[in-house]
């Protein structure tokens, strides 16, 4: 199995050895069968510094075989450095094949973004967690927090939204928006936008959290009811945008506004690179794309 | 010292001054025949309470009854381990031997020191309350005052928020804070408004049993005397159950039913406040109400 | 028109070329050598053993050269390395009792046996800039004794043989845990807290260990023992049935006494604190037996009123590799979350702005 021979050291397949991804594996299947319980684990150095994706690179190097397509995003982007990087490293140590297609992966980690194309059934969904505890800003404390979650012991969250509304007239939370998993734990879904929290109930996919520094993993089985906490006279929303996706003239998707000149010109294009590019490819066409846009 | 039997009867001569709920107990036991049965067991019994830090002792061979409706005062010096008892019958610090049950909602009897943390911590957020002599270890002090109130709500599933403020604004006015001061903090409040929203944050669960340490302590005369009126009041119109430690014998005299006097972490006498104040028998109770006479 | 930047791929590549260009530098210099770098470079070599937790000086030495002298990112190499190696099984206890010294120090014996033997130390060096070592200037060789290399019985025992300090536990009746293979978990036993000290950075427990003597968590340190040199290492062949030693490790070892009135569960005695890292540094062991000492409080009794007794503060940011790299993460886009950002400061602006347009009162600024 042993693959990439590096001069003075030799690694295993998917660079992580095999009892390491055992104990990996089981803190997984731990996570699983509590939906949005933080399980620790030894987490592993990783050649990439910690809060650069190491818990998500240590959950897909467990349970990637040579089978896999691999897609990385970080931003919604498969083109953003950090993307680039992790992709090349699985390529490198596991000599998988790569995608930026969201259909044609079996595995893909992202970095605050949900895909816009709905995933199913046999797709995993390995989110890079920097904070897993949606508790931390509330209360420094681990030990503290842990008792919190066990005695499910959640006002605080409520006071926070609660001020959230009596200072703005509405909930000021738009990323790391806390969730509820199946009726039970508190859960943060990472940093991504809370547009995408809609995504992550009864998704079809897998979804699996790792968090390399912090050093805990948690999961969303598929169809688990995952609900954006609230309150009844201020409901949930997403954010919304004004406009289309620029390029190729989607609505309701995420976008990125991209700053074009020094005096105030700018546009809003998809943040998911993917669903763009086949938008285009399908025929859209956005108010500022241009038939050589496709690379 | 005093012993279960002291305490079964707790009213049997009538007290002056003090109302028509200072005995209401007998009054509701008058009205129906159900919950006679019920009332006439008391809430709170602890039995055989002691505590000791290594060789020192906090309190020794403390029994104590607590009815419903019932203010007791705990009195004595600092050092004379009435907070140590305080905290023990409150779940706070666990004794070194002895029980403490309390009657539930349901009736049902439990030992405190036997329940689940969550179940206790449940039952310390909406069947108790507990007010700081330091308004500061009972608030949260960097959330607004709408909040501090409305916590106890979230945590036991409040999700409307008009709801929540609505009542939250209904307490602020039972203690006399202007319902514009919601969304401020209790930072900028006054010491004395500070311990007033302490009480509504306690209170607004409609709790039967209230554990209190010095409220009045840290705080100016007048303004001493307006929170003791105040307290006075509400705990009247609530039929609440009081345990009040106090080393001023004039807020015992203005809020309790019974004293209980302690020394060297004994319970040196107990009876009907009016009695033990004016015909004091243990000499060290003749000392320290003589003392307070005096001065 | 707007062309979607690409690239990344290319931009990482040639960054790493233009890396590797200002690594090697001036072409007309000759190369640093490992063996260079180990012999002349020792102490930042013990360094990256100590807090990369892995004693192997060429790996460390190799780590620094490709780090171009960045200590953290050469500890960081060599714990990226360290992490995929597989586990053999664990070594006897080392027997700092026998070690072959080479630094000896006690601050609280004037004379004891064994003596004191200063060794290599910067201590009493006046910090003059010497201008002969900037170029080869012969050196002449150290004075050595003749004979067996020192052996000196701790002085700790010396204390422990009266009762006046507490005893060390037994090593043997306890398994130690392991932070690399067992998720960390607060509160901390001290075997796994030693762990993690060992390996802490060195300038953020120095910082903490300087707090406690300030009067933030004062312990009344003596330093009871500082030693540096080489003890064996062991490992059990249950094949065998005993012990075989498989090597020889450069060690510091300091033992803290520290004042302690007694509780309800201790008489009065003095107390330990306990730093232990690979090679020489003095600096780092005695730190880490200062903070061993404050994080003592709970087991003790005593009350944990400043930072460096506060166990989750001090061993969830002692890390390096951990803390470089989330303060680091920074740098990586999170355009994302800061269009939701943006897009919230616009809405609560326009609702700011419309409402002092209707002249209602304004609601107290957040913090």
């Amino acid at each position: 199995m042993t693959v990439q021979p590096t001069g003075l050291a030799d690694y295993n397949f998917a660079y992580l050895d095999e009892p390491t991804k055992r104990m990996i594996r089981r803190a997984i299947l731990k996570a699983i069968a509590i939906p949005g319980y933080q399980v620790p684990f030894a987490s592993r150095e990783m050649p990439m510094p910690y809060g650069w994706g190491t818990g998500g690179v240590q959950v897909t190097a467990s349970i990637i075989g040579p089978d896999d397509t691999l897609k990385v995003i970080d931003q919604g982007a498969d083109d953003t450095t950090n993307a680039v990087s992790i992709r090349a490293f699985f390529a490198k140590v596991a000599e998988v094949s790569t995608t930026t297609s969201t259909a044609e992966a079996t595995i893909i980690q992202t970095r605050h973004r949900i895909p816009e194309e709905t995933l199913g059934e046999g797709q995993v969904l390995v989110y890079q967690v920097p904070i897993p505890e949606p508790l931390r800003f509330l209360e420094p404390r681990e030990t503290e927090t842990r008792k919190m979650h066990a005695l499910e012991d959640y006002g605080l969250m409520h006071v926070k939204l609660y001020e959230d509304i009596a200072r703005n007239g509405h909930i000021a939370t738009t990323y790391a928006y806390p969730v509820k998993v199946e009726g039970r734990y508190v859960m943060d879904p990472s940093p991504t936008p809370k547009f995408d929290n809609p995504k992550m109930d009864q998704s079809e996919a897998l979804q699996l959290f790792g968090a390399g520094r912090e050093k805990r993993i948690y999961a969303v089985p598929p169809y688990t009811s995952v609900v954006s906490l609230d309150f009844e006279d201020y409901p949930f929303e997403v954010n919304r945008f004004d406009e289309p996706c620029a390029l190729c003239g989607a609505e309701g998707v995420y976008l990125d506004e991209v700053v074009l000149d020094d005096r105030g010109g700018r546009m809003f294009v998809c943040s998911d690179t993917d669903h763009c590019e086949k938008r285009r490819a399908a025929g859209h066409r956005g108010a500022m794309a241009s038939e050589g846009t496709l690379a | 010292m005093m012993t279960q039997g002291d305490s079964v009867s707790p009213h049997p001569e009538p007290i002056e001054g003090r109302g028509e709920t200072a005995n209401p107990p007998l009054r509701q036991a008058q009205g129906d025949g159900l919950p006679a049965l019920a009332e006439e067991k008391p809430l709170l019994s602890a039995s055989g309470v002691s505590k000791f830090y290594g060789s020192r002792i906090g309190c020794e061979d403390v029994s104590i009854d607590i009815w419903p409706g019932e203010v007791v005062a705990v009195v004595g010096e600092s050092g004379s381990g009435k907070t140590t008892l305080l905290n023990c019958i409150s779940t706070r610090l666990m004794p070194t031997t002895g029980t403490v049950a309390y009657r539930m909602r349901d009736g049902q009897i439990r030992d405190l020191y036997r329940m689940g943390e969550a179940e206790r911590r449940f039952l310390m957020r909406t069947d108790w309350g507990f007010v700081h002599q330091n308004p500061a270890d009972g608030l949260r002090m960097t959330v607004s005052a709408g909040a501090n109130v409305g916590e106890r709500l979230m945590a036991t599933g409040a999700r409307h928020y008009g709801n929540i403020r609505a009542t939250a604004g209904d307490w602020l006015g039972r203690v006399e804070i202007a319902e514009d001061r919601i969304d401020d903090q209790p930072r900028a409040f006054s010491g004395g408004m500070r311990q007033r929203l302490q009480i509504a944050r306690n209170l607004v669960t409609g709790p039967r049993l209230v554990f209190m340490d010095e409220p009045t302590g840290g705080l100016d005369v007048s303004v001493q005397a307006r929170l003791l009126d105040l307290l006075r009041g509400l705990v009247t119109d609530l039929g609440l159950a009081v345990v009040v430690v106090t080393h001023d014998l004039a807020v015992a005299r203005l809020l309790s039913h019974r004293m209980v006097v302690m020394k060297d972490g004994r319970v040196i006498e107990t009876g009907l406040t009016d009695r033990v104040l004016d015909d004091p028998r243990a000499p060290y109770t003749q000392l320290l109400v003589s003392s307070i006479l005096q001065a | 028109m707007y062309v979607a930047v690409k690239g990344g791929e290319k931009a990482i590549r040639n960054a790493h070329r233009l890396l590797a260009d200002r690594r090697r530098g001036d072409r007309s210099v000759p190369a640093l050598t490992l063996t260079q770098i180990t012999c002349q470079l020792a102490l930042a070599i013990d360094r990256v053993m100590s807090e990369g937790a892995l004693y192997d000086r060429d790996l460390a030495a190799l780590a620094v050269k490709q780090a171009r002298g960045d200590m953290i990112e050469a500890i960081f190499l060599v714990r990226a390395y360290r992490t995929t190696l597989p586990r053999f099984g664990y070594s006897e206890p080392v027997d700092t009792g026998a070690m072959h010294i080479e630094r000896r120090i006690s601050a609280t014996y004037k004379d004891l046996p064994g003596g004191q033997m200063l060794g290599p130390t910067f201590d009493y060096t006046h910090r003059l800039l010497d201008p002969e070592l900037a170029g080869d200037a012969a050196v002449p060789d150290a004075e050595r004794r003749d004979g067996e290399p020192a052996r000196a019985m701790r002085v700790s025992d010396i204390l422990a043989q009266d009762g006046l300090i507490e005893g060390d536990c037994d090593a043997q009746t306890e398994m130690p845990g392991d932070i690399t293979r067992e998720p960390m978990e607060f509160p901390m036993e001290r075997d796994t807290r030693l762990q993690s000290l060992s390996r802490g950075d060195e300038g953020f427990l120095l910082a903490l260990a300087y707090s406690t003597q300030r009067g933030y968590a004062r312990s009344h340190p003596f330093a009871g023992e500082i030693r540096i040199g080489e003890v064996e290492v062991a490992v059990d062949m249950p094949e065998l049935g005993f012990a075989v030693t498989i090597g020889r490790v450069q060690l510091t070892e300091c033992q803290m006494i520290n004042q302690f009135k007694g509780s309800s569960k201790a008489p009065p005695q003095f107390t330990r604190g306990y730093g232990l890292v690979f090679g020489q540094s003095e600096r780092k062991a005695m730190a880490m037996a200062l903070c061993d000492r404050a994080m003592r409080a709970r087991e003790l009794g005593e009350d944990i009123v400043a930072p460096a007794q506060d166990e989750e503060f001090v061993i969830s940011h002692c890390d390096n590799v951990q803390a470089s790299g989330f303060v680091e993460h920074l740098k990586l886009p999170h355009y994302v979350d800061f269009q939701a950002e943006l897009e919230l400061v616009r809405t609560m602006r326009a609702e700011h702005e419309s409402r002092r347009d209707a002249g209602e009162p304004m609601p107290e600024a957040a913090e």
